[in-house]
C-alpha cells in the first residue's frame, strides 16, 4: 500500500518550487536586452578602431573621399561575408568562396568575351552557374555528411586550380583576361554594377557647398560606388530575412540543432543547400562586380577572401558552432576590416601591421562572443 | 470517424531491420484521456516502436489505427497531420534560440505578400506568453533563450508546444530520465493536466515509479514483445519492476542490498 502514495508524495513538493522559481525570475534590463544582440561586439569594435584612427590618423581619412576609399574594399568583402554569416548560422562552412570569386569571374569573362553574349545574359549565366556549384557543395555536405569544412576545402583548390587552367586555356596562355569591360557595353545594366550611384544628389549637394567640389563645380566625390549600395542593401535584406521571416527561423534552427529542426517539420536540407547557393551567388556578384570595376579579371582574384570573410562574420558575432549571429554584425565587421586595411595608410604606422590587428581582433571576438552567449543562455 | 475508438491502436506490428527482429509482434492501444506507460529495459524495442508510430520508421506488418482509420505513414510529417507528436528527450528545443522561435519552429505563422512575407512575431510572443502561462511558467521575456530555462521547464515547453498545435496523441520519450525530483514533479504534473484536456498520453520511461505516479495502464515490452498490458488496478508497483527487469533476479539483488532498486 505504501506504493501507491508514492505519487502524491512525489507530486507535492512542485507548488513550492513554482513559488520560488517565480520569486528568482528577475525583470529583463535594458542591458540584458543589448547584450542578447550578436552585432553588439562588432559595433563597440568598431567604435574602438574609429576612436583610434580620429586620434592617430591623418584628418584626410575621415573625409567624405576618405570614407569612400574605406567602405570600397569593405563593401566587396562585406557581401561575401553576410553570406558567410548566413551559412554560419545555418551551421556550415564554404571555404570556397574566395576561389568562387575568381572562378564565376572567369565564366563572366568567357560569357562576354568568348561568347560575346549581352550583359545581362552574361550576368543571369554566371549566377546560375554559381548556383550549381554552390547546390552542389551542399548537397555533397549533406548527403556524405562530411564536415562541410572538408568539401569546400577541396573546392577551394579545385575551383582555384580550375581558374587557372581555364584563363590559360581561354587567353592562349595568360592568367589575366582582358578586355571585358570594353566588350560589356553601355545601358542600364551597366549602371547597375559598375560606376557610382547617386551622382545627382552628390552634384546638388557640391553646387549647394554641402560637400567639397573642384574649382569646376564638379564634386571631388562623384558619387555612390555601386558595390557600396549592393552592400548595404544586402546587408539590409539578409537582416530581415534572418530576423523578421520563417526562412530565418530555420536558419537560426539548422544551424542551432539540426535534428531537433527536423523533429520540428523544419526542411533543414533545403535550408543548407540553398545557403550554400547564395554564398555561392554572393561569390558571383562580387566577381561582376569587380570584373565590370576594373575590366579584366585574373586568377588571383579572391585570394584568401573567403577567410577574411569568416572573420568579419565572426567578428560580426557569428559563433563557430551555428545557430547564432547576424547579418548586420558581419556589415560591421566589414567596415572594420576596411577601416583597419585602408587606415593604417592614413597614419604613420607600417601598414603590415594589419595582419596582426587582424589576428588579435579575431581572438578577442571569439572570446567577447564566448562570454556574452554564456551571459544570454545560461549556459554554465 | 468513430469517436469511440480508441486514438492509437496497434496490433501485432512487426518490425525487421534486415536480418534483426527489432519488433516481433508489439500491441499497444491508447484511449483519449488515457496515460499509457510504455515500460521496458534497454533494447526490449521501445525506441523502434515509438519511432514507428511517429512516422520514423514503416512497420514490417500489423495493423495500425488511428481513431479506427487504418494508417501507413510515409514521414514523421504525416503523423503529425494525423495528431500523433512526439517530444524526444533531448532532440525537442533548441537552446540558443528564443522561447517564442522554439515554439514556433517549422509552423510560424506569417503575414503579407510574397515576397515581403514576414512572420507574425508579435501574435507569436502573445501565444508564447499564454501558453507558459497557463503551465505556470511565467515567461516574461518570451525572447530569453531557451537554454535559461531549467531542464523540466524545457519538456514543458516542448509538451505545451505539441498540445498548442492540435496534438490528439502525445509521444514523451522518457521526458524525465535527466531531471531532478523537484523538475520531474512539475513534469508529471503537466502530463496529469494533459490528460484531463481529453488527450491520449504515451508515456515512455525507465522509471517504474514515475510511471506508476500517472500511469492509467502500463504495457511492458520485452526483447520485442508484448510482455502484457495491466490496468493500475490490476498490478502492484513492484510486480511492475519485476516485470520490467524481466524476472525475479532484481528482487533478489534488491534483498541482498536491503532495499528497492
Amino acid at each position: 500500500m505504501v506504493n501507491t502514495t508514492q505519487p502524491t508524495a512525489d507530486l507535492a513538493p512542485a507548488t513550492a518550487v513554482k513559488t520560488i522559481q517565480d520569486e528568482r525570475l528577475r525583470e529583463v534590463s535594458l542591458l540584458t536586452k543589448i547584450m542578447r544582440r550578436p552585432e553588439l561586439g562588432a559595433l563597440a569594435g568598431l567604435v574602438l578602431v574609429t576612436i583610434f584612427f580620429l586620434s592617430t590618423a591623418d584628418a584626410s581619412m575621415f573625409t567624405l573621399a576618405g570614407i569612400m576609399n574605406i567602405l570600397s574594399p569593405a563593401a566587396q568583402l562585406g557581401i561575401l561575408a553576410i553570406a558567410a554569416a548566413l551559412l554560419m548560422i545555418g551551421g556550415e562552412f564554404d571555404l570556397s568562396i574566395g576561389s568562387m570569386v575568381a572562378f564565376t569571374g572567369l565564366v563572366f569573362g568567357a560569357f562576354i568575351t568568348l561568347s560575346g553574349w549581352p550583359l545581362l545574359l552574361a550576368i543571369a549565366a554566371t549566377l546560375a552557374v554559381a548556383a550549381v556549384l554552390g547546390g552542389l557543395n551542399g548537397q555533397m555536405v549533406i548527403r556524405t555528411r562530411l564536415p562541410s569544412f572538408i568539401v569546400t576545402l577541396a573546392f577551394l583548390f579545385i575551383l582555384r586550380g580550375l581558374s587557372l587552367v581555364g584563363l590559360k586555356w581561354a587567353t592562349g596562355g595568360s592568367t589575366q583576361m582582358r578586355g571585358i569591360g570594353d566588350q560589356a557595353g553601355d545601358g542600364l545594366v551597366r549602371e547597375l554594377f559598375s560606376g557610382v550611384a547617386f551622382e545627382g544628389v552628390f552634384s546638388w549637394l557640391a553646387a549647394h557647398d554641402v560637400i567639397a567640389k573642384f574649382p569646376n563645380g564638379t564634386p571631388t566625390v562623384t558619387g555612390v560606388p555601386i558595390s557600396i549600395v549592393w552592400f548595404v542593401v544586402f546587408a539590409l535584406t539578409a537582416t530581415w530575412l534572418l530576423l523578421r521571416t520563417r526562412a530565418g527561423n530555420w536558419i537560426f534552427a539548422a544551424g542551432g540543432d539540426a535534428n531537433a529542426a527536423r523533429n520540428s517539420g523544419v526542411p533543414v536540407d533545403r535550408v543548407k543547400t540553398s545557403l550554400f547557393m547564395l554564398t555561392a551567388c554572393a561569390a558571383a556578384l562580387v566577381a561582376i562586380l569587380t570584373v565590370l570595376d576594373a575590366g579584366s579579371t585574373d586568377a588571383r582574384r579572391g585570394f584568401q577572401k573567403e577567410f577574411e570573410a569568416i572573420i568579419a562574420a565572426v567578428i560580426g558575432g557569428c559563433l563557430l558552432t551555428g545557430g547564432y549571429g547576424s547579418a548586420i554584425g558581419a556589415f560591421f565587421g566589414a567596415i572594420i576590416f576596411g577601416m583597419v586595411s585602408i587606415g593604417l595608410t592614413y597614419t604613420r604606422f607600417d601598414s603590415d601591421w594589419f595582419q596582426v590587428f587582424l589576428g588579435a581582433m579575431l581572438l578577442l571576438a571569439v572570446l567577447f562572443n564566448n562570454f556574452i552567449r554564456r551571459k544570454v543562455t545560461g549556459e554554465r | 470517424m468513430d469517436k469511440d475508438a480508441p486514438l492509437i491502436d496497434i496490433r501485432n506490428l512487426v518490425k525487421h531491420f534486415g536480418s534483426v527482429i527489432a519488433l516481433s509482434g508489439v500491441s499497444l492501444t491508447v484511449r483519449r484521456g488515457e496515460v499509457m506507460c510504455l515500460l521496458g529495459d534497454n533494447g526490449a524495442g521501445k525506441s523502434t516502436l515509438i519511432k514507428t508510430l511517429a512516422g520514423v520508421h514503416r512497420p514490417t506488418s500489423g495493423e495500425f489505427f488511428v481513431e479506427g482509420q487504418p494508417v501507413a505513414f510515409a514521414s514523421p510529417r504525416d503523423a503529425l497531420d494525423a495528431g500523433i507528436a512526439t517530444v524526444y528527450q533531448d532532440l525537442a528545443m533548441i537552446p540558443l534560440m528564443s522561447v517564442t522561435r522554439n515554439f514556433f519552429m517549422g509552423r510560424e505563422p506569417v503575414k503579407g505578400i510574397w515576397p515581403f512575407r514576414n512572420v507574425d512575431f508579435d501574435h507569436c510572443d502573445e501565444v508564447t506568453r499564454e501558453e507558459m502561462h497557463k503551465i505556470g511558467i511565467d515567461v516574461r521575456d518570451p525572447h530569453q533563450a531557451v537554454g535559461t530555462l531549467s531542464g523540466g521547464e524545457r519538456q514543458c515547453v516542448a509538451i505545451a508546444r505539441a498540445v498548442y498545435f492540435g496534438a490528439k496523441v502525445l509521444i514523451l520519450d522518457e521526458p524525465t530520465s535527466a531531471l531532478g525530483v523537484a523538475q520531474t514533479s512539475m513534469v508529471l504534473k503537466y502530463i496529469h493536466q494533459v490528460r484531463q484536456k481529453g488527450l491520449g498520453v504515451i508515456f515512455i520511461t525507465h522509471n517504474v515509479r514515475h510511471a506508476y505516479a500517472v500511469g492509467d495502464g502500463f504495457t511492458v515490452l520485452n526483447r520485442g514483445k508484448t510482455l502484457g498490458t495491466y490496468r493500475k488496478s490490476e498490478i502492484q508497483i513492484d510486480e511492475l519492476q519485476n516485470l520490467m527487469a524481466g524476472g525475479k533476479e532484481l528482487q533478489a539483488v534488491s534483498e541482498e542490498l536491503g532495499g528497492m532498486v
